[in-house]
């Protein structure tokens, strides 16, 4: 049975379980809500939540058990030495899991009967050949081991379906009557109920931590199985990255880091002083009319997509450049995918992101100070220049630092904007690439995830997170540390 | 400042006449004023540059030069048509021959070779083919096709193709031009607007002319709804505890520091735990819109929390007081009166999130989005969802990485219709904001 029919069968009960409960306390108490402790609804939800909650559970986790403890099972039964040279036994549990998908279609669309799939008789040949006539994907000849793996693991998987089907069904049930013989006048049904959505509350809360302790998880992982195959030495001391899908890549990740390092410089020095005379003069100087328009329209900057900035990048501004700087122009430049292009590109992605922080920072600053200040026969700049920016600058330096994490973790402007070619070079006007544009290349791939080509993209990655993490609890450290308290 | 010793310089200092250094401060203050308003005036050039080019660019993807040809095919060249080895290659030849006849016809001035027309109409076989089987019907009387211009064709008349670049080669010569020029003039070439491109599957690479957007929008759609009916109630969630019920300690600390923290994490490492966790873990379908529904949820769900909690934080506490003084549980006074209050708000929020979440694509590019090409709608509801398709976003980029200033085009015209929709759900916002926010 599909999992969706069964969570619509337990969904039912749960329903039907609100109302015999509410309408069981209402019964008890002989048709007078006064009598009962709680509301009557309070009642149904009872029986609803011990329906619902404990068989979700359980289903959730068999979801999750299931196939790691069939694969682990079938792993264990294949005989020895059917996984070839220079493969693992990922791959091989890979061709038996597709094979038999390729059986289920098959029995599904009606050219296989169900017996004749799960018999010791198929001939591997045939097999083969009628999955490939159905346009299922299957790689090579399937060989006699394999073919009773998939047999076994379509036994296995069906036996534990209708194991998950029985039992799932039977706690929901069983909640059900649990929840319907509780059910009296004096049971606290307001309080259980309450309690079990403070736990519902919890657990939604908790899975921001849960989120990061995947992100974490699942880039450690990878990146220990990466430094057990290629060398931490030579991915920190390699200047050179240069993969290549035959074996001997040379995977350092220095090119990458100074390419990123110097796209985010060009895009600061775009952005930090625009942002930052912006939201001087929109928090100083300019009338109401002209802040409530000018500031939203800068904010839509930091609205557009980044494709949309990476296509910008690639069709508008590299050509431009390309005219001026390219060799019709002064020829320093090879190509319109440059570090100039994707740092100018990303600069102006970085504007509002500056202005606004910074505009909200200035504004924190009390009017006192600018008073007392322009008492003293000071200028208005000479007000902003000496007194307001000091007071917000640690705000600032927080905002700026922002700034620096978002462009060294952008990814869409780079890869269409920065070029791919790995380079150590100080020339603006040459194609770096970066680590994020490089998580893409690597990953996007046909390779498999068991090749260091494929799997330096998580250490790549570990270090991007790694770096912008840094930056923020630095940047909040910095805010926090030299805020100025006026009150 | 003044030194009442100095006669000569009190003189100097008086308020009526601009002294020296006065006049320097006074330039440095106007100086000053001036740089503010040029940085205003380059963040708003930048923003009038991107949308001109963006405009200008994607506007032709929205017609297309089209031929109408009247066709009449008899029962017999049917049968005969159906029973070749080349099958399009038949009709196709048919069409040639027909649609040379009524040019020889109406007297068109440029001489011609057959092979021209078929590098102005490109491949008609197809188009023609799969009409007459789906309407036998119509065999024997005379039928108006609409039939697309070869790509080349039409990127001459939007100017993406200049005259003077054109070198005679098995694709196009100018004697195409000419034709096509004349075409255009007798009115058998018109530009139309095309609906393939909004409504239409995504093409192989030699054919731009028939690539559209229309299945990756199912695609994006169906993600939302993923992202929806998955972030807003656990944001919601998230934030009445944070907000309402936690108490002061070091976990609930831990949740705050994660949630402002995830709302930092790049986009891509958002990908990557797509791809370890529902792709290499839990073998979800690649490129599947759930998949990219539960990684965006993930991402949008810190920019929902956030913004929740914010307008929770607005009610004023006077609502629970009074709540509680007239018996409701803290959940009641939560749930029956804070939360209704605050629903505009959050709403306004979890908006802005999905808009942000409709235009990321780095994360998409990881799970496989990308290399997937969206030939096909999907077919039914289940199919929305866990067959592979593609996103707008992840759509545009794969037009843009196709190198082919046919496919730029589709990108740009792809980049007008994502802005069109990430602007009516901004619109859409601002207005709920407007018309419900209540001020305390």
């Amino acid at each position: 049975m599909p999992v969706i029919w069964l969570v619509l069968i337990v969904l039912a009960l749960g329903a039907g379980g609100y109302v015999l409960g509410r309408s069981r306390a209402l019964g008890s108490a002989g048709g007078d809500s006064r009598k009962l402790h709680s509301l009557p609804n309070y009642y149904g939800s009872n029986v609803a939540i011990k329906t619902l909650v404990p068989s979700f559970l359980v289903l959730a986790i068999w979801l999750i058990a299931q196939p790691i403890f069939v694969s682990s099972q079938i792993s264990g039964q294949l005989p020895d030495g059917i996984v070839p040279e220079g493969s693992s036994v990922g791959l091989v549990m890979a061709e038996v899991r597709r094979t038999a998908d390729g059986i289920g279609a098959l029995v599904a669309n009606g050219t296989m009967s169900a017996d004749m799939a799960a018999s010791a008789q198929v001939d591997p040949v045939d097999l083969t050949a009628r999955l490939q006539e159905a346009g299922q994907v299957v790689t090579s000849a399937i060989t006699q081991p394999i073919l009773q793996a998939a047999q076994s693991y379509r036994a296995m998987n069906a036996t534990g379906g209708m194991a998950m089907t029985a039992l799932v069904l039977l706690i929901a049930l069983g909640g059900l009557v649990y929840g319907l013989r509780e059910t009296a006048p004096q049971f606290r049904a307001r309080n259980v109920v309450e309690g079990s959505v403070r736990v519902l509350l919890i657990a939604a809360a908790s899975l921001a931590i849960l989120t990061t302790i995947g992100i974490v998880l699942s880039l450690l992982f990878n990146t220990v199985e990466f430094f057990r195959i290629y060398p931490a030495s030579d991915f920190f001391g390699s200047l050179t990255w240069s993969p290549s899908f035959q074996g001997n890549s040379q995977l350092g990740i220095w090119p990458l880091l100074w390419g990123t390092l110097y796209i985010s410089i060009i895009a600061l020095t775009v952005a930090v002083p625009i942002g930052l005379f912006a939201a001087i003069y929109l928090s100083e100087y300019a009338s109401k009319a002209v802040r409530s328009t000018a500031k939203p329209l800068l904010e839509i900057l930091a609205g557009i997509p980044t494709i949309v900035y990476g296509l910008f990048a690639l069709l508008t501004v590299g050509p431009m450049l390309m005219r001026v700087f390219g060799d019709e122009g002064i020829g320093w430049m090879q190509s319109g995918t440059a570090v100039m292009t994707a740092g100018l590109v990303m600069g102006i992605m970085l504007i509002p992101f500056v202005s606004s922080l910074s505009d909200d920072i200035i504004n924190a600053v009390p009017q006192a100070m600018r008073d007392g200040s322009l008492g003293l026969g000071a200028t208005k700049s000479e007000t902003i220049r000496q007194v307001v920016l000091p007071a917000a600058l640690p705000g600032i330096v927080g905002a700026i630092l922002l700034a620096a994490s978002r462009a060294i973790g952008e990814t869409m402007i780079v890869v269409l904007g920065a070029g791919a070619a790995a380079r150590l070079s100080m020339n603006p006007f040459d194609a770096m690439t970066t680590v994020t544009a490089k998580i893409v290349s690597q990953l996007t791939g046909d390779s498999d995830f068991a090749s260091p080509e494929a799997l330096v993209a998580f250490a790549l990655g570990m270090t991007l997170f790694v770096i912008t993490l840094g930056l923020n609890v630095f940047a909040l450290y910095i805010v926090r540390k030299y805020r100025e308290q006026y009150e | 400042m003044t030194d009442a010793t100095h006669e000569g310089a009190k003189r100097h200092r008086s308020l009526l006449t601009v002294d020296a250094q006065t006049k320097k401060r006074n330039a440095a203050e106007a100086r000053f004023k001036v740089y503010g308003m040029v940085a205003i005036l380059a963040g708003l050039t930048f923003l009038v540059v991107l949308a001109v080019s963006i405009i200008r660019s994607g506007l032709p993807a929205f017609s297309a030069n089209m031929v109408q040809v009247e066709l009449t095919l008899s029962q017999e060249q049917y049968a005969e048509a159906e029973g070749q080895l080349f099958k399009t290659r038949a009709y196709a030849d048919i069409f040639n021959a027909a649609f040379t006849a009524e040019l020889r016809e109406r007297g068109l001035t440029t001489e011609f070779d057959p092979e021209s027309i078929e590098r102005i109409i490109g491949q008609p076989g197809a188009t023609i083919r799969s009409f007459y089987r789906a309407n036998e019907d119509q065999l024997g009387q005379p039928v108006t096709f609409n039939l697309p211009t070869a790509s080349r064709i039409d990127g001459y008349f939007k100017g993406r193709l200049l005259r003077e670049n054109v070198t005679d080669s098995r694709f196009l010569t100018l004697a195409d031009l000419d034709l096509a020029d004349e075409l255009k003039e007798a009115g058998i070439i018109q530009s139309q607007f095309n609906w393939t491109f909004i409504t239409g599957k995504d093409s192989s690479v030699d054919n731009p002319g028939g690539a559209g957007l229309g299945a990756s929008v199912i695609g994006s759609f169906a993600m939302m709804l993923v992202v929806l009916f998955l972030s807003l109630p656990i944001g919601v969630a998230a934030s009445i505890y944070l907000e309402e019920f936690a108490p002061k300690n070091r976990i609930t600390d831990l949740i705050e520091v994660n949630i402002s923290n995830l709302a930092a994490v790049p986009s891509i490492v958002f990908g990557i735990l797509g791809l370890a966790v529902f792709i290499q873990f839990a073998h979800l379908p690649q490129s599947a819109p759930l998949v990219g529904g539960l990684v965006l949820t993930l991402m949008t769900l810190p920019t929902i929390i956030i913004s929740t909690r914010a307008s929770l934080k607005s009610v004023p506490p006077s609502i629970r007081d009074a709540a509680l003084g007239v018996g409701a549980s803290k959940m009641q006074a939560v749930f029956h009166h804070v939360l209704p209050l605050a629903m505009p708000g959050i709403l306004t929020g979890t908006i802005i999130g999905l808009a942000q979440a409709l235009g990321e694509t780095a994360p998409l590019l990881l799970i496989g989005m990308v290399g997937f090409v969206a030939r096909e709608y999907p077919d039914g509801l289940v199919s929305a969802f866990m067959d592979p398709n593609s996103a707008m976003p992840a759509q545009i980029y794969t037009w843009a990485a196709r190198s082919d200033d046919a496919f730029y085009e589709k990108a740009w015209g792809g980049i007008i219709i994502l802005l069109v929709f990430l602007l009516a759900m901004n619109l859409l916002a601002i207005l709920l904001r407007r018309r419900f926010e209540r001020r305390w």
